[in-house]
């Protein structure tokens, strides 16, 4: 188990250097001049600018930029971005709204899809089976986008139920409605993941024998048919988060919350190198993680797995 | 400074979402007594973004800081909703000859941490500005003041790779020509007659800064320490990323103040959800529209919204390198150019009236503006006319028509469809091939006009930083000048502008800025395309906005209900 997980650190190893030189580079090879950019048509004078790119580091080669950032990265200090703000103050203050709103969606899908999924595949085919098949038919075909601008439009400013925006005021009340925009393509796969799962293991050995020893409904439901068709859904529950994380730039935008992917957004259009990567880096360990973790939870809920073999 | 730049990365879906709020727009508005009265005391939520530097007046050239510096301090002039220039610390500008300047300041002024106003805040103010070390982004607003060149000097310095690099290098702490002769007297000696050089004494590269602030400028930026209508809430009022409190400053006496209770910033990185916000009440105001309801604000908002000409024009600059465009037949082709752009049809049918046609290289809000130059007639569509110009230069010289000409911009804020309709003039009228040479960032475009690489046409705006004509012309026209980007070049509009800012009165200086677009008008190294006007819209919460001279909104006459 403790060799299982040191391995896997190890791996992290390779993977940061592989993700962050990546990003770097495409960071890197983006066209045009960031700190021109950084003014309209009004330039400040020569000094200025030129000041500013020697400070960035900007008039150096890709290597020498690259090792500068890792040397920033493992002495702990990230730097300033191209507005003189200290990234890591940026990152502690984008990081926990993002990781509320990606908890908040990922309870939302993993409560709501696992029981849904349960109950569907239990009946299959009944009426809330073809009911739920189909609602979660039209969530996925249509584009997190497009619900977002429709619930917050319809909850936020037809019906008034909640802020339309979050901005300043990210808490869960706040972030609720974009969790659930967020949240809910992944729920409806996590409802059909489990649906099928469940109705799959339902015809399996163990719970015949379960239920011919006499166990009641509800323990055969829950400790047998759940908790092994668990597996597929945790895997994608765990994959998710990573992607809750960095990936809800288009809800982020939409809701306007001072997250991650707005924050990774506006330093796209500025190709501001040292900031994306220092979020990307920080996106590489939840990823790490959430991977770690999906892959320690096989064990729990199938007792027949192994690491250290 | 800088334009806002809106992306329209959801625009198209935004479409989508904006034509459903046909069905619910409305919420009525309030009809009750307290319409009329308004409520002195109560905060408006304003839209913004991100300010990009710590807020320093001599350091803000961008719009998001621009906002919020003009509410937090008060220059020696401030300008009215017109745009004229009153004096606001200043009791009396007086100047016998337009170099020697004497300027009065109202005694008992004081910043919001209890420190004096004084001549000599001035005096460090600017020459701390001006000085090259402290990097400011709006230094050469000094240049005309005597000494500038001792305060600002830089070295330059080449690389063995042919890279220059400049350095900070000056040569004096404080500009020959800045006096306080006594705690209410500052006298400004500039280096040369500019009878214009008061009208910029409003603008916010002039406010007075506190001791505090030039010992440590970045710190101060962080919680700005001001003396105009507004001060922040409390230190630490600026949430970065997300919002920045102003309250009444309430003892402020000039000449802005503020009818409302405070303005809290919002901050947003795309218009659309302010949009929203708008819509629900969940935002007071904003002048920022997103690029998708430039037609639909106006029934989305009835009776909340309002649109006034401001100080911006967007011209159409024809690079002097390009061998199509120079010479005899170069000339005719710039004319004919510019007949065969309908500016009457794209600023009705791609803008929907928030856009003017051009009557001349400076937009008709700012004082001295006169229709009907001499060669301004270009201006006018005139399919025929047009055709009959590029007839008479292929006779000249043949156009090399085997690449299409190219107009370049950057496509993230709703450039492209005015492009294109421009774009199918130049081929319906003259039988050129002519398209869009997109860019992703602005950047990029800049940049390639720097180096002065690009192959065809180039899109250019400009918004006034004070209400001058100067302001229009040589910033941008002037040799040298550092926004003259094509490098265009001509001594006599260069003399005529030099003989404008030597003239004793602004009627004779105007008289010669006007004389001098006489000489673009000969030359078109641009096209003048449209003047612009600043849309905005209200929520319920607020009686009446309205927009200043530039289009900032004067978020101090708001009144709430």
């Amino acid at each position: 188990m403790v060799r299982f997980i040191l391995r896997r650190l190890l791996q992290v190893i390779p993977v940061f250097i592989g993700t962050t030189l990546l990003v770097y580079y495409m960071v890197f090879a983006l066209p045009g001049d960031p700190i021109a950019a950084l003014f309209g048509d009004r330039q400040p004078p020569q000094a200025v600018i030129d000041t500013l790119r020697s400070q960035y580091h900007l008039d150096e080669p890709f290597w020498v930029q690259y090792g500068l950032f890792l040397r920033n990265l493992f002495t702990f200090n990230l730097g300033n971005d191209f507005t003189g703000q200290p990234i890591a103050a940026t990152l502690a203050r984008v990081f926990p709204v993002t990781a509320m709103l990606a908890v908040e969606a990922l309870i939302i899908q993993a409560v709501f899809g696992v029981a849904f999924g349960v109950f569907a595949g239990l009946r299959r085919g009944g009426w809330f089976d073809s009911t739920v098949l189909v609602a979660s038919l039209v969530v996925i075909a249509v584009p997190t986008f497009v619900l977002g601008f429709v619930f917050q439009l319809i909850f936020g400013v037809n019906l008034g139920w909640a802020k339309p925006t979050v901005g300043a005021s990210a808490d869960w009340g706040n972030l609720l409605l974009p969790a659930v925009v967020l949240g809910l393509v992944s729920f409806a796969y996590v409802l059909r993941l489990t649906r099928a799962s469940v109705s799959e293991s339902m015809n399996a050995d163990y719970v015949r024998t379960a239920t011919a020893k006499g166990l009641s409904r509800p323990r055969v439901v829950l400790a047998h048919i759940l908790r092994n068709s668990l597996i597929p859904v945790v895997t994608y529950l765990g994959a998710n988060l990573g992607g809750l994380m960095g990936g809800a730039i288009v809800t982020e935008g939409i809701f306007n919350v001072p997250g991650v992917g707005n924050k990774l957004y506006q330093a796209v259009l500025r190709t501001e190198g040292p900031t994306i990567v220092s979020i990307v880096s920080v996106l590489v360990l939840v990823f790490v993680a959430a991977n770690l973790l999906v892959d320690l939870l096989y064990a729990w809920l199938d007792p027949r797995i192994r690491y250290d073999q | 400074m800088r334009f806002t730049r809106t992306s329209k990365a959801l625009g198209i879906v935004a479409i989508a979402a904006l034509a459903l709020t046909g069905c619910g727009a409305g919420g009525g508005s309030n009809d009750g007594a307290s319409q009329s009265a308004g409520d002195p005391n109560k905060v408006i939520t304003a839209y913004n973004s991100e300010p990009q530097n710590p807020l320093l007046p001599a350091n803000t050239n961008e719009t998001n800081g621009g906002r919020v510096i003009n509410l937090l301090f008060e220059g020696l002039r401030s300008y009215d909703p017109d745009g004229k220039a009153v004096n606001a610390l200043a009791e009396s500008i007086e100047s016998p000859d337009a170099q020697n300047w004497t300027i009065k300041i109202k005694p008992g002024q004081k910043f919001t941490n209890g420190e004096a106003i004084t001549a000599k805040t001035f005096v460090d103010t600017w020459n701390f500005a001006a000085n090259s070390t402290n990097l400011q982004n709006n230094s050469f607003f000094f240049e005309s003041i005597a000494g500038y060149e001792d305060v600002s000097a830089v070295t330059t310095e080449k690389s063995a790779d042919g890279k220059t690099t400049t350095t900070p290098a000056p040569t004096a702490e404080s500009m020959s020509g800045l006096k306080a002769t006594d705690d209410s007297t500052l006298t400004v000696k500039l280096a040369q007659p500019e009878a214009d050089w008061s009208l910029r004494l409003g603008y916010s590269a002039f406010y007075p800064l506190p001791s505090a602030a030039l010992k440590d400028p970045k710190t101060y930026g962080e919680n700005p320490v001001g003396n105009g209508p507004y001060k922040l809430e409390k230190t630490g009022a600026w949430v970065h990323d997300q919002s920045i409190s102003l309250v009444k400053n309430a003892d402020y006496n000039g000449t802005r103040p503020a009818k409302n209770g405070g303005v809290t910033f919002k901050f947003y990185t795309d218009p659309s959800p302010a949009y929203t916000d708008l819509q629900a009440d969940n935002l007071d105001i904003t002048d920022v529209l997103p690029s998708n309801a430039t037609k639909t604000y106006v029934t989305d908002f009835q009776d909340r919204n309002a649109t006034k000409p401001v100080a911006t024009n967007g011209t159409l600059n024809i690079p002097g390198y390009n061998p199509n465009f120079q010479g005899e037949a170069g000339k005719l082709r710039r004319q004919a150019l510019s007949y065969a752009i309908n500016r009457e049809e794209i600023t009705k049918v791609v803008f929907n009236g928030t856009r003017t046609p051009a009557k001349a290289f400076a937009p008709p809000v700012i004082d001295g503006f006169k229709a009907d130059l001499k060669g301004s007639e270009v201006l006018k569509f005139d399919a025929a006319k047009a055709k009959d110009l590029w007839a008479q230069a292929e006779k000249i010289q043949p156009y090399d028509n085997s690449k299409p000409l190219q107009i370049a911009s950057n496509t993230d804020g709703g450039h492209k469809e005015w492009i294109d309709a421009v774009a199918n003039g130049f081929k319906n009228n003259l039988g050129i091939q002519a398209e869009i040479q997109p860019f992703a960032k602005f950047a990029e475009v800049l940049n390639l006009r720097k180096s002065q690489e690009l192959p065809g046409l180039t899109r250019a705006g400009w918004q006034g930083d004070y209400p001058s004509l100067y302001n229009f012309l040589g910033p941008v026209w002037a040799t040298g000048a550092s926004s003259n980007y094509e490098k265009y070049s001509n001594p006599e509009f260069d003399k005529l502008l030099q003989e404008g800012l030597a003239a004793k009165t602004t009627d004779a200086a105007n008289d010669k800025f006007n004389q001098a677009q006489e000489v673009l008008f000969e030359d078109l190294p641009g096209l003048p395309l449209w003047d612009y006007a600043k849309p905005i819209v209200w929520s319920n919460n607020v009686v009446k906005a309205e927009t200043g001279w530039n289009g900032e909104i004067l978020y101090y006459n708001i009144t709430a209900k």
